[in-house]
């Protein structure tokens, strides 16, 4: 290709008016022939731009990543909700429990407010009786 | 369409989409998210992609703006400055390290381009699609998408020009 070829070429693909095939053309010439000095940055831009062609998506292709995470989650909120309820379960004994001994606690204090004053009765009807029993002895 | 379908649609040009998605997010790694998580886009949407002439266009056109979603927001803060190895020429070696760098140049001064300029330069002088696909893929008129590609263009020359004469990067 002549000089001058390329640098009309050249010109047209500053202005972006190039078809695919000229472009083509400049970069067979600017990535493999000697180039001219004063052209010398169009060899970097092109080697660049085949150099970039290069690179590939190397990953596999996975096309349903989701599900198995989507899975995941199912069961984590049936395990979820299992334990809940269990804790609900155990929460609602153990509070069973704990009114259980707060009634027992009260009943115990009745009986014993009971069995205190029934004992002072009882002291008080000692000392009735040795109190008749004096006045039996005086009457007699 | 079942998988072996899908991928032989989708194989030709899962790594233009990749390609793409590196020139706008720059990392490897954010890249490849982006390409796997388009491809599993097109594979939910497989029913519809039969109705579509040009898959590869439309492909183009997501990636694109998936690309722009992943930029805005905040997860993508994070994204790396990653240069990637280029291939090695059979020149002395003076001469293999001053044009690798040349060559690393042109792919910052890629990058320090506006985005719409990227996009274009990287759909044209890498990919090499013709003007009319360019333009569905990124919804501009041919003439905007002309002049973002001959400024986009300039500005690298004018730039290597610039760093040839002075010495300076």
């Amino acid at each position: 290709m002549e000089l001058a070829n390329i640098e009309k070429l050249v010109e047209k693909y500053e202005n972006a008016e190039t078809t695919l095939q000229e472009e083509a053309i400049l970069k067979n010439y600017f990535t493999k022939e000697e180039v001219a000095p004063h052209l010398q940055e169009y060899t970097y831009m092109f080697n660049y731009f085949s150099a970039n062609k290069d690179e590939t998506y190397t990953k596999t292709i996975q096309l349903e990543p989701k599900k198995s995470k989507r899975r995941n989650l199912k069961w984590l909120s049936v395990a979820a909700s299992i334990v809940l309820l269990f804790s609900v379960f155990i929460g609602k004994q153990e509070y069973e429990r704990y009114q259980a001994k707060k009634i027992f606690a009260q009943v115990n204090e009745g009986f014993k407010l009971l069995s205190m004053n029934l004992k002072k009765g009882e002291q008080a009807v000692a000392t009735l009786h040795t109190y008749e029993k004096t006045v039996n002895k005086i009457l007699k | 369409m079942n998988q072996s379908d899908f991928l032989k649609v989708v194989l030709p040009f899962k790594d233009k989409v990749f390609r793409l998605a590196k020139r706008l997010l720059v990392s490897r790694e954010e890249a490849e998210d982006a390409t796997q998580e388009l491809l599993f886009k097109l594979w939910r949407s497989k029913e519809k992609i039969s109705d579509y002439k040009n898959v590869e266009a439309f492909a183009m056109t997501m990636t694109k703006n998936y690309c722009y979603d992943r930029l805005k927001s905040k997860q993508a803060s994070n994204l790396t400055l990653v240069h990637s190895n280029y291939k090695e020429k059979e020149t002395s070696l003076d001469k293999k390290i001053e044009h690798q760098d040349s060559v690393n140049q042109v792919h910052r001064l890629i990058e320090n381009l506006p985005e719409q300029q990227k996009i274009i330069i990287q759909l044209r002088d890498i990919e090499q699609y013709d003007f009319d696909e360019i333009c569905k893929m990124v919804d501009m008129k041919p003439t905007a998408v002309r002049v973002a590609l001959s400024r986009a263009r300039k500005t690298i020359r004018e730039a290597l020009i610039k760093k040839h004469n002075y010495g300076v990067s």
